[in-house]
């Protein structure tokens, strides 16, 4: 019961948030005051046709980007104005990526693409003192996804399923609160889609891992606790299985 | 340390950054080798003018010399003593030399310096020895075709080795007979054959003990130098008795590019060394006296050895000559006068001190003082200068080496952006992914600039044999050791230079590499990501 209290105050939300981008003179909005709200543990979808700034929306509040008004805020502190350095140091703390197209580095092995955000995390000397440990956090994070024959292999020598596992275990090998997934399906067959959407709703279900999901499949939107539309730049008021 | 292992991988899957290290390895071995080759002439040149000049030269400031010539090595010796180890009294003039070619009978005519020595002190102050063919064994293609003559402990002095005076004799009498048979046969068509030319040697007119200068003026304008006279005046003058077999009192040791040239040899095709005039042959010297106005002298004299110091520009052009004997041709010999003494120091740092204790030891205006540097200064400082450009026009090669980098880079940004966006939203900093690219131009720089001076060092150690390979290939030679002297082509890998061409590819490298990195860390991680 103490976890229901602790919910009442989101993990993670986007307030009004409006964001356009400019296409030579023309202003083009993409969010007109879009608000979002992640409890911590909660499995949250967005939903919106291709085009309507669901990506947008994922990057401000994932402080890839900045929004022109409106705020994010992490866990009651607002994040959104912070600097370039605590932003770079957010990203690789609190927040997990995941993208339609993988976006795994091709030159690196699924091992190696695993163990960057922590390789990243840590100065050469800090890496070297724990290369253990993070290597083993790494394989156990692999083993987790169910990877671990295919720890030598490059992206290119993966199947897309293998190459979305690989990218989920890389977000969340640095123990990140909040996973972001762009699409996480939307590059795959129904079949593969559905492994990864098990996948996503285990560590949901067994780590109480925070996940925001944007999708425009509704069959996929579907598989999460709540599912919020994003039409004309808002957040429609519309609310299925909502948990609350 | 995703930056070190990004880095490496990028290293080794493009294959297009291969291209920027072999232009940096190719800009770095070839400056490490043409300064190499440059240093190794360069000191090569700098040790042959040294020696053959000595390391201070005293020269008075007219060609009658200055008088006293013990009272003027008494005063240096005064004077600077202490850091003086050797020294020689020497007499410059220009002159004229004549010979005649044995080949095509032709006379042959060349302006020479004719510079008196005393052999015992020169070869004190530089490497005589060294210098003399008899000294030395003769190697044609790093063959011996000859063995030394006389053994290193023979003092040098005017005689001529025995196998010399046998063939002077041998070629004295050969030459009698003919001239004898020509005689008796009153024929003019003998007298084109080459031998015939040689006839001038013996003519009563040179009488070698009464060579000095007045005789020699009067036998000047009693026997033009004319051709019809020289073939003449021996066949109705000269009976067999009075035959001259023994050498002239003036005695030379010729520079070995005035009486030889290179031919080849119609079989083999290689080039080899002919001689004009062998130890024991005569020639004939003629300068001017200190006489006012000064007249010309000319001289006999009996060639002992032929010298080669490895500077073409002396050996084509001076002829080392008896001191005593150019003195009294010259009229110098009452005042026992000299033009310039050569010193060795036993220290060469010493030499600004020297010359200003030297300074003092002579009257003022009479002579002027010189370090071999100062009396070659233009030779050694367009050497310099030429080094120095050739050093600007290397480095810029390895600047469009550079260029290069910079331009393979940028391409690599682009390539790399969606990774970029990648690494940004994995939370890199953005001197994080900076330092990537930095890197990436350090590594390139440090593999380029390694296998440079790897290639550079390789090809200097065997820069003879890659010699000898292309001149086998082109067919013909690349470097001629006949033209310079050099059995090898001479090197010299100075270290600082090599370190310095390194650092400098080095600094080169990562200055291309500062545009792209900071472009790339710059990138907007949104915009990286959405960049297909
Ligand atoms: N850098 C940009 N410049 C101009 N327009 C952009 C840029 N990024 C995104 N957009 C536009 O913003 C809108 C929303 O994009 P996005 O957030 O990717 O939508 P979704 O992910 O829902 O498909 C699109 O119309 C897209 O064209
Ligand atoms: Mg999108």
């Amino acid at each position: 019961m103490a976890e229901t209290i602790k919910m009442t105050k989101p993990l993670i939300s986007a307030e009004a948030i409006s964001k356009s981008y400019f296409k030579g003179q023309h202003k083009i909005p993409v969010l007109q005051g879009a608000g979002l709200k992640a409890n911590r543990g909660e499995f949250i979808s967005v939903i919106g046709q291709s085009g309507s700034g669901k990506s947008t929306l994922l990057h401000v509040m994932g402080l890839l980007d900045s929004p022109d008004i409106g705020e994010v805020i992490l866990d009651g502190t607002r994040i959104d104005n912070l600097n370039q350095k605590a932003r770079d140091q957010l990203r690789n703390h609190v927040f997990g990526f995941i993208f339609q197209f993988y976006h795994l580095l091709p030159e690196l092995s699924l091992l190696e693409n695993v163990m960057t955000p922590l390789m990243i995390r840590h100065s050469i000397f800090g890496y070297w003192a724990k290369r253990k440990e993070i290597r083993d956090a790494a394989m156990d994070i692999i083993n987790q996804v169910g990877l671990s024959h295919r720890i030598k292999h490059r992206p290119s020598e993966l199947s897309g399923g293998e190459m979305q596992r690989g990218a989920i275990a890389r977000a969340l090998v640095g123990k990140p609160e909040i996973l972001l997934a762009d699409e996480p399906t939307g590059n795959l067959d129904a079949v593969t889609g559905r492994g990864i959407m098990e996948l996503l709703n285990s560590l949901n279900e067994n780590q109480k891992l925070t996940i925001v999901m944007v999708t425009h499949d509704e069959a996929i939107a579907a598989q999460a606790h709540r599912t919020v539309r994003l039409a004309e730049g808002r957040i429609q008021l519309h609310a299925r299985e909502d948990a609350a | 340390m995703y930056k070190l292992l990004l880095c490496v991988r990028y290293l080794r899957t493009r294959y297009i950054a291969l291209a920027s290290i072999i232009s940096v390895m190719l800009g770095v071995a070839t400056m490490i080798v043409v300064n190499s080759v440059m240093a190794g002439f360069t000191s090569e040149m700098r040790d042959r003018l040294h020696n053959f000049l000595a390391d201070i030269v005293i020269e008075s400031r007219t060609m009658e010399g200055i008088d006293d010539t013990d009272r003027q090595l008494a005063a240096v010796e005064a004077a600077a003593g202490e850091y003086i180890a050797a020294m020689t009294p020497t007499i410059d003039v220009p002159g004229m030399i004549m010979f005649e070619d044995p080949y095509n009978g032709k006379t042959i005519t060349t302006q020479v310096m004719i510079q008196g020595i005393d052999p015992e002190s020169k070869g004190l102050v530089g490497p005589l020895r060294d210098y003399l063919a008899s000294y030395n064994p003769e190697i044609e293609d790093g063959v011996v075709i000859r063995e030394a003559e006389r053994s290193r402990a023979e003092p040098l002095s005017w005689e001529l080795t025995a196998s010399a005076a046998r063939y002077r004799e041998e070629m004295k009498r050969q030459e009698a007979l003919e001239i004898r048979g020509a005689f008796e046969d009153d024929s003019l068509s003998v007298t084109n054959t080459p031998h015939e030319n040689r006839a001038i040697d013996d003519s009563p007119d040179f009488d070698p003990v009464s060579s000095n200068p007045s005789t020699n003026a009067a036998a000047d304008e009693s026997k033009p130098l004319d051709d019809d006279a020289f073939l003449q005046d021996p066949l109705v003058k000269q009976p067999e008795s009075q035959i001259q077999t023994g050498a002239y009192p003036a005695r030379v040791y010729i520079g070995e590019g005035i009486v030889s040239f290179q031919a080849q040899d119609p079989d083999t095709g290689k080039l080899h060394k002919v001689m004009l005039r062998q130890p024991g042959d005569d020639i004939i010297l003629s300068t001017v006296t200190v006489g006012r106005p000064p007249e010309i002298v000319k001289m006999n004299a009996t060639v002992v050895d032929s010298f080669r110091s490895g500077m073409n520009e002396y050996d084509t052009s001076i002829v080392l000559m008896n001191i005593k004997e150019l003195q009294k041709n010259r009229g110098m010999h009452l005042d026992n006068a000299i033009t310039s003494i050569h010193i060795r120091l036993k220290n060469y740092d010493d030499a600004p001190k020297a010359i200003a204790a030297l300074q003092g030891a002579f009257p003022p205006g009479t002579v002027t003082i010189k370090t071999w540097e100062e009396k070659q200064g233009l030779l050694l400082s367009a050497v310099e200068v030429e080094t120095a450009i050739l050093n600007v026009l290397l480095f810029l090669i390895i600047t469009v080496a550079g260029f290069g980098i910079l331009a393979i880079f940028y391409m690599i940004v682009v390539e790399k952006t969606r990774d970029i966006g990648i690494l940004k939203s994995l939370g890199a900093s953005s001197n994080g992914v900076m330092s990537i690219f930095l890197y990436y131009g350090l590594g390139l720089g440090i593999v380029g600039s390694t296998a440079g001076v790897a290639l550079g060092l390789v090809f200097v150690r065997y820069i003879n044999q890659i010699e000898d390979g292309l001149s086998w290939v082109t067919g013909r030679k690349v470097f001629d050791e006949k033209i310079y002297y050099f059995f090898e082509i001479p090197t010299y890998v100075n270290p600082v230079m090599v370190l310095s061409v390194a650092l400098g590819a080095i600094a080169i490298a990562v200055l291309a590499s500062i545009l792209p990195a900071r472009r790339a860390a710059r990138l907007h991680p949104v915009r990286a990501l959405r960049f297909e």
